[in-house]
């Protein structure tokens, strides 16, 4: 299955969100796109970014890369990039790599999107 | 004797059929269905890692994959054809910007890390032929019928 990826702009308490809604596998071939997205968005101005993971069947270090250079990205405009992730195949591979203290994971995007600190 | 043995191309389109043709024959070799994830994804790991050295050394030739169903295990050898490439240096000289290079130095990086945290049983050894990630699960063989 290809990647899909489709995104929205949603109101929170801290200020405007986008939420990058992700599905079907992010690899070596399809990550790329997955960068593209997220570089275009912050050109765009879009500096709080939720990823939302939960349509996502495959993730490997390709993707980790890119959402680690994406929360580089964000950060270096003081923004914010959070993940909504409930599926425990998904979650290990954020563990294995120690990034669950990198990245804030929420179980929904509505979660996702009331943080604020 | 390997079981299946596959070469492809080093494209990174690749890597997706690769993962579903390891994950099948694990799933046939009595590999536990808990463990395909993690085949799935080790296989990934070291597919992408070759087709990313085979990419950035110009070199057309393809990459190897060999699945083996041995008497209680699973194993599976991935191999490249870069020579002099250690496993803390996955290879350099990428066609990308600055930036995106060291992008890709720290996914092969992350790329072994995810492998070694999955895997219990695994190498990395280099060759004068190329460097090889050698990965193996238990398993357990269906009766035969």
């Amino acid at each position: 299955m290809d990647l899909s990826l489709s995104t929205r702009n949603v109101s929170g308490p801290g200020g405007d969100r986008t939420v990058v809604e992700v599905g079907g596998e992010i690899d070596v071939y399809t990550a790329p796109k997955l960068r593209e997205q997220l570089v275009e968005l912050v050109n765009d101005g879009s500096y709080h970014l939720v990823v939302d993971m939960e349509g996502v069947d495959f993730l490997d270090s390709t993707g980790l890369g890119v959402l680690v250079g994406g929360l580089k990205r964000v950060r270096a405009h003081e923004g914010s990039l959070r993940l909504v992730c409930n599926q425990e195949r998904i979650l290990k591979i954020f563990r294995i790599t120690g990034l669950t203290k990198v990245f804030p994971i929420h179980t929904t995007v509505e979660e996702a999107v009331a943080a604020t600190d | 004797m390997a079981t299946v043995e596959l070469r492809f191309s080093a494209q990174p389109e690749h890597v997706r059929t690769a993962r579903l043709v390891a994950a099948a024959v694990a799933r046939r070799a009595g590999v536990d269905e808990a463990v395909l994830d993690e085949v799935r994804l080790a296989v990934g790991e070291a597919c992408s890692r070759a087709v990313g050295l085979h990419r950035s050394h110009g070199l057309t030739s393809p990459v190897r994959v060999v699945l083996s169903e041995e008497e209680k295990a699973f194993s599976i050898e991935v191999g490249d054809e870069v020579t002099g490439v250690g496993a803390a240096d996955p290879g350099d000289g990428r066609p990308e910007g600055a930036e995106g290079a060291a992008e890709s130095e720290e996914e092969d990086e992350m790329g072994l890390a995810v492998i070694s945290g999955l895997v219990d049983d695994m190498e990395v050894s280099s060759t004068d032929v190329g460097g090889v990630i050698r990965m193996s699960w238990p398993a357990t063989p269906p009766p035969a019928v």
